[in-house]
């Protein structure tokens, strides 16, 4: 049952095959035995997942329509609230805080027929690359496990990818569903921004978040963006634009696409990962695409302007954590007291760091010179990329510049930790769509032997979302096999981006 | 000049300079940005909902109806109303539940407008922009006072309530002028049903920021002075403020830009925080929130449907009063407060004199109109000025049609049907006929002018209550 993409569970379930009750007990199972080693989830819903599955077969069992999703296992990260379970954001300052109402992904899900089976871990409030910023422990790459699963969506990419659930959902602000989905080995989507509602994803940057997909594979994508996705009233940032089918664009291949290669990305990127894309752009080109190196000026501002925007808006939405009203309570004798000393006990290092980064960079004498300008950054990446886009159709760029880095490797350097960032941003402050896709796997560079997956992403222009997953889609049925020891010729079909086959702990 | 100055004056060479910051709640059904019910009062924590109370993931979705009216204050304002966007203003306090307040910044909904005084005199409006309001902090022990509490609780039912902030410019010159500026702005928001402008329930509230200077220098530097919770605390707050300014100047020292408290108890404003303490807000574009552009089409439907404001009511009613001597300034101001020009409009148009109906509104409709139909209001001041009923008389008909309605036919009738017993009223002339047969005399021999002082007999002997009309005719018979 691990091999069956969602599509295949979910067809399974709805003819009767299988019932739903019997995916999520192996399912269950599955995370029980394993997942001590992975740490992908801070909970798991044994029971709502089994209710779950069972009003699915009951919807089944009585002819009705079950969704699209019916019995399919979803994990969650643990910033999208589900009612009346602890959501943490892995952040002591909200433990035990069960949320009185759900996100709309979450409904959506639930109306599509999915069966949630626990929340997974992340970087506190989706700040960090690596998943090590969690209050609640570290989750391991189930490629190797001395290794970070990226972050901060690292434990839905590490559950996927270790065959916890066919489908997981994660928040992107600078990155933090394609970077950990490269690392991982799996398939992770930004949308647009504005394409899937954030009501109920817990804010980290609001200008920048959007919930997106993991999954195996690029269609089992596909269909989960077409669940969670399209306009919410809850949301006054959401498009009203419909979502389109995205199902029917994937077997279209690139045949006549305009495809640029974009230069600026592709600094400080490790060897085997610009060879990856490289020969990516290659199989675009032999598919029949135009292929070309494109130049996104203002890209390389990128990480610069995210470091200013992403901190001023965070310490702005996480000002509410103050112990007043819900989470954690720190006693003291008056209320400013109290919210300092909440604030100290209840915020991990790299939160702090945000918040007094993005506290400065607004402060009267400071904004113009910080916040301001990364304002005016953001315009001109808008303004390049769409330049780029009056001549393509889509761009690739690496990922993640490297390839699943070491635990506790770049926790001593916040700087090098963001670096991890610097592919994935320029997309997140222009609102662009962006997808990462697994295309083969690299060496780490390091003394170990390790051959870890490496990503390749499609960025695409705001709507996008076809275009990207038509090259996506072409990309993925190229990649070539991600094996142990990698460049052996012949490894086989082993797995090829389905990283739920890999053994956790293989290198 | 070492006199201190008087109680409410400035020194001679003065002038006070102020600007009015006016927060006003919408009436509004629901909350600016979510479902709960905009209301006053309740138990409380009953008017709150995931997003008024700013839990993680929540979002605001702005209340379309708010906008309305917050479009009407505009246009009511005479400003531009333009499209607008929504910036976050960080501080903390506990009664504001995300640490932030919504508000709007660079971009109000609402600029350049201006009100103008019944005096005549335009003050101008720099903005009125929309942003929600706060909780509510109740500080137990110590007198109510946060510092010696033993602790706070806080109602977040008010949390998220709409408020329009109306900041006037530096235009006003007196306390009497910033009170009339306030029941002015209170008159119109009431009239277009934007706020019921009740300023002891606090759904209108009035920040005062005051300086002196020597009439025709430059601005002096100016103290903002909150917690004036009615017009007259607000008059005494600006005296006391700008005395104590205009002194400070006048001894040699320097007026500190600062906010002040004014404390109803002591008469006084103390200092709350100096400028330098002042909060650093952090402003930035609220990135939950689209810009707000209204769509001019609406605009102008909101436009359209806009009532009759004050200013034009007075207008109207004084041109139709003009050559009364009892329509002023300040009887205008007042008929139009009270909601009564409608009334004195119809009653002048069907005949009534414009003197007997300012008259009767201002010193007998004070406590409103009641049942009193507006033709029977006509009816009954033409019945007085035909002499048919006393000045007395129609004062107690007009109080009974206020009570119970109907004709003023009817209501005459009742009330002078007694009092036009024949027999009654020719025992009284009989006897006046004795007491001042002089008089009776000169009237029998064509003295007409002296029916009016038999008939003022009648009216003293029967308290008011004869029937003119009847009493002419009997002393007509009588006469022979």
């Amino acid at each position: 049952m691990d091999s069956k993409s969602a599509i295949e569970l979910a067809a399974a379930v709805r003819s009767g095959d299988i019932s739903a009750t019997a995916v999520a007990e192996e399912k269950l199972a599955n995370i029980a035995a394993r997942d001590s080693e992975i740490a992908a989830f801070v909970r798991v819903l044994d029971e709502e997942a089994l209710a779950a599955a069972a009003s699915a077969d009951e919807r089944i069992a009585a002819g009705e329509n079950p969704g699209p999703l019916a019995g399919v296992p979803v994990a969650l990260k643990d910033n999208l609230c589900t009612r009346g379970i602890p959501t943490t954001c892995c952040s002591r300052i909200l433990e035990g805080w069960k949320p009185p109402y759900e996100a709309t992904v979450v409904s959506r899900l639930r109306e599509a027929g999915a069966v949630v089976v626990g929340k997974t871990n992340l970087d506190e409030f989706a700040m960090g690359s690596s998943t090590e910023n969690s209050a609640f422990g570290t989750t391991r790459n189930p490629h190797d496990l001395s290794r970070v699963p990226g972050g901060s969506s690292g434990g839905s990419a590490a559950a996927v990818a270790a065959g916890f659930a066919p489908l997981a959902l994660g928040s992107d602000t600078g990155g933090s569903i394609r970077q950990p989905a490269a690392l991982c080995g799996v398939v992770g989507v930004k949308p647009t921004y504005g394409r899937v509602s954030r009501y109920g994803l817990i804010a980290f940057a609001s200008s920048l978040d959007q919930i997106g997909p993991f999954a195996a594979s690029v269609a089992d994508a596909a269909v989960l963006l077409e669940v969670i996705g399209g306009h919410d009233p809850a949301d006054s940032t959401s498009i009203p634009e419909a979502m389109p089918n995205l199902s029917e664009c994937l077997g279209r291949g690139v045949e006549g696409m305009r495809i640029g290669v974009v230069d600026e990305l592709s600094d400080g990127v490790s060897p085997d990962v610009a060879r990856r894309v490289s020969e990516a752009a290659d199989a675009l080109a032999d598919g029949g695409a135009e292929v070309e190196e494109v130049s996104v000026p203002a890209a390389k501002f990128g990480l610069s302007a995210y470091y200013l925007i992403a901190p001023a808006e965070a310490s702005s939405n996480l000002a509410r954590y103050d112990g007043v009203r819900y989470g954690m309570r720190a006693e003291a004798t008056n209320a400013v007291d109290m919210n300092i000393a909440t604030r100290t006990a209840g915020f991990g290092e790299e939160v702090k760091r945000r918040i007094m980064l993005g506290t400065f960079a607004l402060s009267a004498g400071y904004y113009d010179a910080y916040y301001g300008k990364a304002l005016k950054m953001r315009t001109l990446i808008i303004r390049d990329f769409d330049l780029a886009y009056e001549r393509f159709d889509a761009l690739i760029s690496p990922t993640s510049p490297t390839v699943a880095f070491e635990i506790g490797s770049r926790t001593e350097d916040p700087l090098e930790m963001y670096l991890s960032d610097v592919c994935t941003v320029p997309s997140s402050l222009a609102g662009h769509p962006a997808m990462s896709v697994p295309f083969g796997s690299g060496n780490a560079g390091d003394a170990s032997e390790s051959n870890l997956p490496v990503g390749v992403q499609v960025l695409a222009p705001a709507l996008g979302e076809e275009a990207m997953f038509q090259v996506g889609a072409f990309l993925e049925s190229v990649a070539p096999p991600m094996t142990a020891g990698a460049e052996k010729a012949g490894a086989g079909e082993a797995g090829r981006g389905k990283a739920g086959t890999v053994k956790a702990g293989e290198s | 000049m070492s006199s201190p100055p008087s109680s409410s004056l400035l020194p001679v060479g003065w002038e006070a300079v102020l600007g009015l910051e006016v927060h006003a709640e919408l009436l509004t059904e629901t909350k600016l940005f979510s479902a709960s019910p905009n209301r006053f009062g309740g138990e409380p924590n009953t008017h709150i909902d995931p997003v008024s109370l700013g839990l993680p993931g929540t979002l605001p979705v702005i209340n379309r109806h708010a906008v309305k009216l917050a479009i009407r204050v505009g246009l009511a304002l005479n400003c531009d109303v333009r499209p607008s966007t929504f910036a976050r203003k960080n501080y903390f306090y506990p009664d504001m539940p995300k640490n932030y307040q919504i508000s709007q910044y660079e971009d109000p909904i609402n600029a350049d407008g201006f009100l103008e005084l019944p005096s005549g005199k335009r003050i101008g409006i720099v903005r009125a922009h929309l942003e929600e309001d706060t909780g509510k902090s109740i500080h137990v022990g110590g007198g109510g006072r946060i510092h010696e509490a033993g602790y706070s609780l806080i109602d977040y039912n008010r949390a998220g309530v709409p408020l329009i902030e109306i900041v006037s410019a530096p235009d006003l010159r007196s306390s009497d002028e910033a009170k009339e500026y306030v029941a002015e702005l209170r008159a119109i928001l009431v009239a277009i049903g934007a706020s019921d402008g009740k300023m002891e329930e606090g759904s209108l509230r009035v920040d005062a920021n005051i300086s002196v200077r020597r009439v025709g220098e430059e601005l002096g530097v100016r103290c903002e002075v909150k917690n004036v919770n009615s017009l007259r605390s607000l008059g005494r707050a600006i005296d006391y403020e700008a005395r104590r300014q205009a002194k400070l100047l006048e001894e040699g020292g320097e007026v500190s830009q600062e906010t002040r408290h004014w404390d109803e108890d002591d008469a006084k404003t103390h200092s709350l925080r100096s400028k330098e303490g002042e909060t650093d807000y952090r402003y930035f574009l609220e990135p939950d929130l689209v810009p707000l552009v209204p769509d001019p089409e609406w605009i102008e439907e909101i436009r359209a449907a806009l009532p009759a404001l004050p200013a034009e009511r007075r207008r109207r009613l004084a041109d139709q009063a003009s050559g009364s001597n009892e329509a002023d300034l300040p009887s205008i101001a007042a008929i139009v407060g009270r909601d009564q020009d409608e009334l004195a409009l119809s009653a002048v148009s069907a005949g009534a004199a414009p003197d007997l109906v300012f008259k009767h509104i201002l010193n007998n409709l004070a406590e409103g109109t009641g049942k009193l139909d507006a033709s029977a209001f006509a009816q009954l001041l033409k019945a007085e000025a035909a002499g048919e009923i006393s000045a007395s008389q129609a004062k107690t008909i007009l109080a009974d049609l206020v009570a119970k309605g109907g004709s003023a036919a009817e209501a005459i009738a009742a009330r002078t049907s007694d009092a036009t017993d024949t027999g009654e009223l020719e025992a009284l002339l009989d006897d006046l006929i004795a007491q001042h047969s002089d008089e009776w005399q000169r009237f029998c021999e064509g003295e007409q002018k002296l029916q009016g002082f038999f008939v003022g007999q009648i009216m003293k002997a029967t308290k008011g209550q004869a029937d003119g009309q009847a009493t002419a005719k009997l002393l007509a018979q009588r006469k022979g």
